[in-house]
């Protein structure tokens, strides 16, 4: 990727935007920029809005109000990739899907091969490349997800709550392949539950609190003192 | 994907190969359901096949079927046992000519209890004529087979009008010879039966001949080459090298020597004017 | 009950003997069977997917009409099947009645709506859950299509059996356009209602007895099948 000029997909830029769903306002006027560089991460309880709005800014959900703007176009553009909460691979080996995923892009052959075993053994996972993904236990699952995004270099990397249902050991293995891939130059966009492991990761937090934004500021600004209740709540006990 | 694609394609081109028979020269021949299940092709066929090299696929199906099959010209060569029907067919234009080629005949089939008291006899018209009055179960094919125009014609020829009794000991089964016989069996019921399909039936249950002989269950068979200028794809040259030589001493022997049980089945008459 | 004991008896003495009318009335079976399973596949496949994924007006009238023809009539489709084939039809030209490649035809378009149905249903369970994954990746329509009956593939093996059971099974649009001519278009099913019709019910019913016995075994393979590709893949 480079240290290169201003990404063509950046910055996101969110305004006004609306989802609803069965009725209920899940995301109301929602403004938000993603900058270029930063680990973003959307916290706040469940039902707030976290994976909706995740899913607005990368494109998998258009807003029933509002824009969204990805750098200067109206469309979604290719570089990005997003892992789930449950990993999401097909009846293929581990590298498999990695070559799968580079294929969509055009990516074949000989380059897609390097791409693959760089980006399997970066997430420590070189040994077992050739294994059927689908019986990998959790953890090594959620890691072959993320040497599939890692192998698509994206601008832009979505994930939701990655690590939810991963033990700390295997949480621990996501989030430093997560802090690799921001490394390298990729933005990340990321919600959680765990305020920990947002303490950890975060250089931008926006807090959702029934649909709305309530707050958006540096991360440390966020923990150290937030302005809201919700935020306050959230920070001294997880529990809203 | 895209070679197993064309795998299919070869697999399916195949088939048509095999499908067209691309081997040998064949024509067909639709013909009847007693000419087929009475054994004669089993037996007459190969000897064809053997002196001219020319494979038969036949076609079995009612009289009436046979005939249509041959006006649509999906067949080369047509084989029926109906002459009104065949002349018929042929003044609409849909054949050349008839040949006739040889005969067997129609029994009358009963139930071993015989409760129309019709076994034995030898008169076809007086048996039927009782059956009328003691009404015991009677089976008919109702097809449009010459089997059932010959049934007609002698339910005409007793003086008995039959669509009176329609659906009451009178059951019209609409099918060919072997399902008749079969439900006959199963009712303990009369029928009119072709000798040939009767002698390779094996299901007879209770059933045996009641009456045969009479001239009036004579049955007829003529064979005429479907009509090329109507048809021009028809393979007339091999089709009519079947009919020569179904109506020549070697086929009219053949044909002659078919047996079973040691019982001549069909009697070549080609030449006459049946 | 003694046609039956009959029948076994009779069965298994021309299995054992390989029986040369047997072998080549079975061969033909499995042949036009085949054929017909795989044109379906070829047709059904990619409209199941299609089905499953794409979204456009009229879907649902198509999806409902699709199942409805699963239970088209055999005899049905064998008589319009006859009518199109006939010299005297539209595509009598190309001389194909009575033929097996009649009978392939006549199978195909039974089994099609089968496949389709049968697929659209596994892919959209399948869809389901790759979908957004899948629209992450930036898949277009026939990207996800073929990664999606690629991935089914062992669901989609025992809709294909079900497609080839359906077609070895039926006797009425094969009777009609095939004109059960021997030794080139009788199969099974053809042969056991000729035998039938002929009072050789022993033989018929021991006719009946390979035919079962041959798609239960396609049956048992295809389970086995699933159940070793489950276990290895996930």
């Amino acid at each position: 990727m480079g240290d290169a000029a201003i990404a063509e997909g950046l910055p996101i830029v969110a305004a006004g935007v609306g989802v609803v769903r069965r009725g209920t306002r899940v995301l109301d006027a929602i403004d938000v920029t993603i900058e270029p560089r930063a680990r973003t991460f959307i916290l706040g309880a469940n039902g707030a809005g976290k994976s909706t709005l995740l899913r607005v800014l990368h494109g998998l959900l258009a807003p029933d109000a509002g824009t969204v703007t990805w750098g200067s176009g109206r469309s979604r553009p290719a570089g990005q990739a997003m892992v789930f909460q449950r990993p999401v691979l097909l009846r293929r080996s581990a590298a498999g899907n990695v070559r799968h995923a580079l294929a969509l892009r055009g990516v074949r052959g000989s380059e897609a091969q390097r791409r693959t075993d760089d980006a399997l053994s970066r997430v420590g996972l070189g040994e077992i490349g050739a294994r059927p993904a689908r019986v990998l236990s959790g953890g090594e699952q959620q890691r072959v997800a993320l040497a599939r995004a890692w192998a698509l270099e994206p601008e832009v990397l979505f994930l939701d709550e990655p690590t939810a249902s991963l033990d700390p050991p295997a949480t621990r293995a996501v989030e430093s392949i997560v802090e690799a891939i921001h490394a390298r130059g990729t933005t990340i966009v990321m919600t959680t539950h765990s305020l920990g492991q947002a303490k950890r990761l975060a250089d931008t937090v926006i807090f959702l609190s029934a649909g709305k934004v309530t707050e958006c500021t540096d991360a440390s600004q966020f923990f150290a003192s937030p302005h809201s209740s919700e935020g306050r709540i959230f920070v001294e006990g997880e529990r809203l | 994907m895209k070679t197993w694609i064309r795998n299919v394609m070869l697999a399916l081109g195949m088939l048509g190969a095999v499908g067209a028979g691309a081997a040998e020269p064949f024509i067909v021949v639709a013909s009847t359901t007693s000419t087929e299940q009475s054994g004669l092709f089993a037996h007459l066929l190969p000897a064809f096949e053997k002196d001219t090299g020319i494979a038969v696929h036949v076609v079995a199906v009612g009289t009436g079927q046979a005939l249509d099959i041959g006006r649509r010209g999906d067949a080369d060569v047509v084989f029926v046992h109906d002459k009104a029907a065949e002349l018929k067919w042929l003044a609409e234009g849909n054949g050349v000519q008839r040949y006739p080629v040889m005969y067997n005949d129609f029994v009358l089939i009963g139930p071993k209890a015989d409760p129309a008291h019709v076994a034995g006899g030898k008169d076809i018209a007086a048996a039927l004529k009782k059956i009328a009055q003691a009404k015991p179960a009677f089976v008919s094919r109702a097809d449009k087979s010459g089997t059932y125009s010959a049934e007609l014609r002698l339910w005409r020829d007793a003086g008995v009008d039959i669509a009176k009794a329609k659906g009451s000991w009178y059951r019209e089964t609409g099918s060919g010879m072997g399902p008749a016989l079969n439900t006959a069996a199963a009712l303990d019921a009369y029928l009119l039966a072709d000798r040939g399909t009767w002698l390779n039936f094996h299901n007879r249950g209770n059933l045996e001949i009641a009456v045969e002989g009479d001239k009036r269950l004579f049955n007829q068979y003529g064979v005429m080459l479907v009509n090329p200028a109507k048809h021009p794809q028809v393979k007339k040259d091999l089709g009519q090298k079947f009919i020569d030589w179904l109506v020549s001493p070697r086929g009219q022997q053949v044909i002659a020597s078919y047996t079973i049980d040691g019982e001549q089945l069909f009697f070549p008459n080609a030449g006459s004017d049946s | 009950m003694d046609t039956i004991s009959q029948s076994f008896a009779l069965a298994l003495s021309m299995v054992a003997h390989l029986d040369a009318r047997l072998t080549q009335i079975v061969g033909l079976s499995v042949t036009v069977s085949l054929a017909s399973t795989l044109c379906s596949a070829v047709i059904g496949l990619p409209l199941g997917a299609a089905m499953a994924i794409a979204r456009f007006p009229g879907r649902d009238p198509v999806i409902v009409t699709l199942n409805a023809a699963m239970g088209l009539p055999p005899v049905v489709v064998g008589l319009l099947v006859y009518l199109l084939l006939s010299r005297a039809g539209p595509l009598g030209a190309f001389g194909l009645l009575f033929t097996p490649t009649a009978m392939v035809i006549a199978q195909t378009i039974l089994i099609v709506p089968i496949v389709a149905a049968l697929t659209r249903q596994v892919v959209e369970d399948a869809w389901a859950e790759y979908r957004e994954q899948l629209r992450s990746l930036d898949a277009s329509w026939w990207q996800s299509s073929t990664t999606l009956l690629w991935d089914t593939r062992w669901s989609l093996l025992t809709v294909l059996l079900a497609g080839f059971g359906r077609a070895a099974s039926e006797v009425g649009a094969v009777i009609i356009v095939g004109g059960n001519i021997d030794g080139v278009t009788r199969v099974m099913t053809t042969a056991i209602a000729l035998e039938t019709s002929k009072g050789d019910l022993a033989l018929a019913l021991g006719l009946g007895i390979v035919l079962l016995t041959l798609v239960m075994a396609l049956n048992v393979g295809a389970h086995l099948t699933r159940q070793w590709a489950r276990a290895r893949f996930g």
